[in-house]
Order: C-alpha cells, then structure tokens, then sequence
C-alpha cells in the first residue's frame, strides 16, 4: 500500500491537460473555473486511484506537478 | 510562488527565479527540460561541472536560464561549435548541448556532422518538433513531405532529414531517438549520453501544439503524446519492415552505443605526452 | 595558466614572417586555444600555432569553417583559456555574426584579419586594406570594437600580445587588422627577455554571491568563467547584469548597448595609441597605418631633405578610433593626406574629426593592391605644397 499526496503548483501550471489525459486512472479533471492566472487547473476528482505511477509528472512540461508516495503497512 | 509544491527537481537544479517555464502550454520542451533533470538527479552529478550551450530557437531554451549551472546561449546553428571549444578547453566539464531541428539540422548541419565525426564528447539533445517553432513555424528540414505549414501553404515539396542515420553515418559514438511519450527510455538514454566518452547524440521528436499543431489539426498537447505512442515503432521490429509499412512511423530505441575515444581525450593524451 | 612561452621562445633576434611572428606573440601572450579555417594569406599563422601550442598544453583545433573558429574560441574563453582565431576578408566576413556574440557577452578574444585584395574571392595573397570599415560596423546593430593594425613583423609580435592585453583587460574581441603585405614579410626582429613583457590576466569574481554582477559593468566586470561553480548565465540576448534574458523591457536594450559603448569609450585614452614623427614644425601631416605607414616613413625622410615639412601620424589603433590625436595633428599642421591602400576608408572618418582644422586630402595607391611608389607620394605632396 503506498500513501500518496499530488501536489500541483498553481503558479507554473499552465493547464495544457497533459496530466488528466494520460492518467491511466482519470485522477484528475479539468477545473471547471478558470484561475487566477486565467489556467484551467486539474482538480483531483479521484485522489484515492492514484497509484503513484507518476505519469502525470514525467509528461508535465512545468514540473507543476509531483506525487510523494509512501509505503505504508496495510 | 507557491512554496508549498514546488517540485524536487526544481528545488534542487532550477535558477531561483527561473522556474516557470517560458514554453507555450504543453510544448514537449518542458517534458525534455524535466528528463534530463531526473537523469542527473539519478547520476548524481555535480551541476557545476555541466555546461548547457544552446542555439536559438525555443528548445534551445530549455536549460536558458532553467538549469542553474554554466550555460552558454549562443547563436544559431552554432552551439555545438561554442560547445567544442568549452569541451577541448576544460575535458573536465561535461558538455551537453540542447538544440532544435532547425538549430542543427538546417543552419548548423555542417556542424553536427562535424561534432559527430569528430567524436567530440558532447551529448547533444536535439529537440525535433519539425518546425521552425519560435519564429512562428515556417518548413523545417524535419517537416514530413506534403505537411502545409507557414511557409508551404500547399504542401511541403522536399523529405525530411533522418537525423539518427544521419549522425550515425558521421561516426557519433551514441544515437538514440524516442518522443516525448516516453519519458523513462528518454531519462535512460540521457544518463547514457552523460557518462558517454564520445559524441552522443538524443533525438527527441515533440510536440509543438501551438506552431506545428495547428498546420496538422491537432492542438492538444495531450493528443499528441497519445499518438507519438502510437506511431512509434522500435527499432529492433522496425528492421523488419518495408519502407512502406514504416511510413508515418516514428522509428525509436537505441541506434548506435560504441567505444572509441573522444576528441578531447585524444588531445590530453597528446599534450601529456608532449609535455612529459 | 602560465604561458609556458619561456620554454620554447627565446630572447634575442628572430629572422621570421609576419604571420609567424603573431604565433609567437599570441604564445607569449598566453594564449591557449587557437581555431582555424585555412585561407590565404594567414595560414603561416596557424600552422606555425599548430606547432607551437601542445608545447605549452595549449589547444589547437582545425574547425569546419570560420564560423565555428570564432564559436570555439569563444567557448574557450568561456572555459577559461585565452584564445584566438586568424582569417582573411572571405573568413572575416562568416565571422561577423559571431564577433558581435563576443561584444555583447563580454568575452575576451582575439581574431587576426589577414586582409587581402578585393571583394569577395578576390585575390589572396594581394594585401588590401579594405576591411577597416568591416571590423567596425561588419557585425549587426551598434557595437564597440578594438582593432589594431601592425606595420611591421615585430609589431605582428608585439600588438599580437597587446591585443590579448586589450581583450583580457576589457573583456571584449580585439582585431588584429593585419595585411598580406605584413603577414608575409620577413624581417628580423628582438624579443625581449619574457619577464620585461606585461601580459594582462581577466578579472574573475572573489567568490560566488548572490548579487554579484558579471555584465554591463563601464568599469569591466568579472568575467564568471565556467566550472566554478559561478552558474554563469551567457546570452547573446539583451540580458541584465547577472546575464539573464530581458527581452521584454526595452530599458534593458539601452542599457546593453549604452553600458558596453561605454566601456571601450570611457577608457579610450588607455587604449588608443598613434606613433608620430617630425609634426612640431611640419605643415603637412601624412596620416596613415598598417603596412602602407612603411612606405610612408620612408617618403617623410626623402621629402623633408627636399625642404618639404612633413610629419607622420601613423594610427596603431584603428578603432576606437583616435581622434583626439588626429585632430591635434591637424591643428599643427593645416593639412592632412590621408594615405591608404583602398578607396578611401579612414579618409572617411579623419575628415569627419579634423575638417574643421585641416584641409583632408586622399591619396591612394596608384594600383589598388600595390604599395604607393615613394615619387608619387612626393609629387603628390609637391601639388599639395
Ligand atoms: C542567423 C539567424 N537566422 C535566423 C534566425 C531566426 N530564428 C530564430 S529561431 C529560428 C528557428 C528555430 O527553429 P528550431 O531550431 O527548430 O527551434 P524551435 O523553435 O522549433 O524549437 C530562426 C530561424 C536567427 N536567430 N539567427
Ligand atoms: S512555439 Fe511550439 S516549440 Fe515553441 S514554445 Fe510554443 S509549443 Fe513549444
Ligand atoms: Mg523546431
């Protein structure tokens, strides 16, 4: 079992959608609001089905995004 | 800045101040940025015994002003002869040079066959998103046959370079070619090209979504990952198909990994031999 | 890096070429890269390098053609040797672009134009000096330039080390304006004792700090060379003082072009030299440089036994250009010949400084490529007289 946190960085994402197109397990949405800095931002809509394989940070072209994954004793 | 998620590999080998990307959303430059940030990270290497040069061109941006080590912005076409000159001057620094397919394939061709028959130990990164992307994409020499871009608004007339048979036949001592697609294989290669002693020469086909994309249809970045997955054959199933059936296809994998000593080698054996 | 030159380089008399005597200098110099394209009339320069620089550990690389010479030799310096390249008109020409990378990134160099006869192939091993202009205004945009222009093979020795002194001290390429009448000259020549030479190091940064400056500095900054852990940042870009890209603030453009105009400008008086002979009581100032100042020197001395009083002002630094000094010339004496072995190109900028103090007067070979016949020069002065 791991124990996985994504973190994105609102400030360098650009909203490109790589991430939430090539996540195997659909973690991620496109926001439906546009951002502060007029981005649409992924939203984590299924956090749980991560599975720390961090496709979605190899492909973000801003290292906006990045998973802490720990294993942990079921 | 948000401090809280700033990525590892930023905190550790980006320039404070640099971290936002100054590529256009969902250009493969950034996913190439961030490769050969892990393949350092995972060799451990001293940043301030790297150079990056580059030429111009948006993929020559890539470690301008990202990567927090030397690096040498230079010309167009004419970083791996820049590059040449740091290499033979201090063998101690790695030299690694990043640059587009219109930087070295176009303007600098003569000296990437030069560099490679040279077997300058440099590991060259070049970033092939068949157009001329930062000017606002004209033809390439990359572009594929019949492609309309700015410039050939009724189809491109000429055929694309094979830049790894190309390099390969000038005597590089490592070639490898794989997309943005695949990060992990690109990542192994990079690490490769580093320890190499030789001319080592990555071909990374990307993708430009807002130059490039927009000629062939497809604006999503994503979209275009999806089919660099696709179109991509290895090289070792590639031997075993017509010139027909590998139309359209991307040809990856591992092309050239020999031995044979560098240049810049060579010259230090020289010198200490002269000055015993 | 020691220069290594007192192993291999003796003090004394020396019976050499021009093109030779620049190798010497530039080894003596410290030079430690040298890159090159072959091209008449300056290959006794490289292949005099090719020899001599392994026996220093110096480094000498043939490149694929001039543009990649300069590239090298500019990352060279940037690795931390000294470096230059050599060439000729069609070679001078390919190098434009990236001599003003130089400029604009503060990096020392030192590029040596052999010149030769005509537009483009032309003819090679006629001397012309039909690239002033060129070192000057060859590159895009606005920039500053040092260019020399040597007389003779002991100053092929000598400004080949004072160029490196300039570079080094300015952080900036120097043009070493030579001619195929001087590249190939034999004569014979002294060189001093290694120690008497003044040989100028670049400065570099005390340590790495977060506000530390590497560029724009009128007063030259330290120069961030690689693999010191400087994380120096090198962009031919409009760029701040740390090197980082700014091409969104046209401020910053101002400040590029203002702040490297200023630094040559500013230091002009150390940099610019002239050699003059017999102006206290001439009325005639012949202006020249390069390899046509020999036969200038010669005309002086038979003219003035005819009673005409004529003085020399020989320009050894072309650019900046030295108007200072050819304006005082111009004020002792009224009168100004310009000669030179082209259609007129200093003439050009001596009358934009000293026309209104002197009547300027042009006088070019009688056959562009050949030397001016001494009784031609003196029938001209007679006329002017
Ligand atoms: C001598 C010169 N010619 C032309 C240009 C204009 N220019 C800037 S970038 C570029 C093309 C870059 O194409 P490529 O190397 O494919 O880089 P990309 O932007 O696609 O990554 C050109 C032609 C230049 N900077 N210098
Ligand atoms: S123009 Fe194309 S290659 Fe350049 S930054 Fe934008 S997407 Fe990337
Ligand atoms: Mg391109």
């Amino acid at each position: 079992m791991k124990k996985v946190r994504i973190h994105i960085n609102e400030d360098l994402c650009k909203g490109c959608g790589i991430c939430i197109s090539l996540c195997p397990n659909k973690v991620f949405a496109k926001s439906e609001e546009i951002s502060s800095k007029g981005v649409f931002l992924p939203v984590i809509i299924h956090g749980d089905k991560c599975i720390a394989c961090r496709i979605c940070e190899e492909h973000c072209p801003d290292l906006a995004i990045f998973i802490e994954a720990q294993d942990v004793e079921k | 800045m948000d401090q809280k998620h700033v990525h590892p590999l930023l905190v550790k080998y980006a320039r404070i101040g640099a971290y936002k990307q100054p590529h256009c959303p969902g250009c493969g430059n950034g996913i190439v940025a961030q490769c050969m940030l892990r393949a350092i990270d995972e060799l451990k290497l001293d940043m301030d015994k790297i150079v990056f040069a580059s030429g111009i061109g948006c993929s020559s941006w890539i470690p301008s002003p990202l990567f927090n080590a030397d690096v040498l912005h230079t010309t167009h076409g004419r970083s791996l002869a820049f590059a040449t000159g740091v290499k033979l001057s201090n063998p101690e620094l790695r030299v690694v040079v990043f640059t587009g397919d219109g930087d070295s394939a176009a303007i600098g061709g003569n000296h990437l066959i030069q560099a490679a028959r040279k077997n300058i130990e440099i590991l060259t990164v070049l970033v092939n998103n068949r157009i001329y992307g930062m000017t606002g994409g004209q033809v390439a020499p990359t572009t594929p046959h019949g492609v309309k871009t700015k410039t050939t608004p009724y189809g491109n007339l000429e055929y694309p370079f094979d830049l790894c048979k190309l390099v390969e036949a000038a005597g590089a001592s490592y070639v490898a070619r794989w997309t943005t697609f695949h990060t992990r294989q690109l990542v192994s290669s990079m690490k490769k090209g580093l320890l190499k002693k030789g001319f080592s020469f990555i071909e990374v086909i990307s993708q430009c979504p807002v130059q490039y994309g927009t000629f062939v249809g497809i604006r999503d970045p994503a979209e275009m990952l999806h089919i660099f997955r696709k179109i991509s054959v290895p090289f070792e199933k590639a031997k075993n198909m017509s010139r027909e059936e590998l139309e359209g296809k991307i040809v990856i994998g591992e092309f050239v990994d020999i031995e044979r000593t560098g240049l810049a080698e060579a010259y230090q054996r020289l010198l200490e031999m002269m000055n015993l | 890096m020691s220069s290594g030159a007192n192993k291999i380089i003796e003090p004394g008399t020396h019976f050499l070429m021009g093109n030779e005597a620049c190798a010497l200098g530039a080894v003596v110099a410290g030079c430690k890269f040298f890159a090159f394209y072959p091209i008449t009339p300056a290959n006794e320069i490289a292949e005099y390098m090719s020899v001599l620089l392994p026996k220093v550990k110096g480094i000498y690389i043939q490149m694929e053609d001039e543009i990649s010479s300069i590239a090298s030799v500019i990352g060279a310096s940037w690795a931390g040797r000294k470096a230059m390249t050599a060439t000729s008109g069609p070679g001078f020409t390919l190098m434009q672009e990236n001599i003003g990378y130089a400029v604009a990134t503060e990096t020392p160099c030192v590029i040596v134009d052999v010149q030769r006869c005509g537009p483009s192939t032309g003819t090679p091993p006629l001397p012309m000096q039909g690239d002033v202009y060129q070192a000057k205004y060859g590159s895009h945009s606005e920039y500053p330039i040092i260019a020399l222009a040597p007389s003779s093979v002991k100053e092929m020795f000598t400004l080949t080390i004072e160029s490196f002194n300039l570079a080094e001290k300015y952080r900036t390429p120097v043009i070493l304006l030579s001619d195929a009448l001087v590249g190939h000259l034999m004569e014979t020549f002294e060189i001093p004792d290694l120690s008497q030479i003044e040989i100028v190091e670049r400065k570099k940064p005390d340590k790495e700090t977060s506000d530390a400056k590497y560029f724009l500095d009128e007063d030259v900054a330290p120069m961030p060379v690689f693999g010191c852990g400087y994380k120096a940042h090198v962009t031919g870009s409009t760029h701040d003082e740390k090197g980082l890209r700014n091409v969104e603030d046209p401020v910053y453009v101002d400040k590029v072009v203002r702040a490297l105009h200023r630094k040559i400008e500013k230091h002009k008086e150390n940099i610019v030299k002239v050699e003059t002979k017999f102006l206290d009581d001439a009325e005639i100032a012949l202006l020249t440089y390069g390899s046509v100042a020999r036969t200038a020197i010669h005309v002086v001395n038979q003219a003035r036994k005819t009673g005409i009083k004529v003085g020399i002002i020989r320009l050894i630094t072309l650019w900046p250009f030295p108007d200072v000094q050819v304006q005082s010339a111009a004020r002792k004496t009224g009168r100004i010949v310009v000669m030179e072995n082209n259609l007129g190109q200093v003439v050009n900028k001596v009358s934009e400084v000293a026309a209104k103090y002197a009547d300027v007067k042009f006088l070019p070979p009688r056959i562009i490529g050949s030397l001016h016949e001494p009784e031609y020069v003196i029938n001209f002065l007679k006329e002017v007289y």
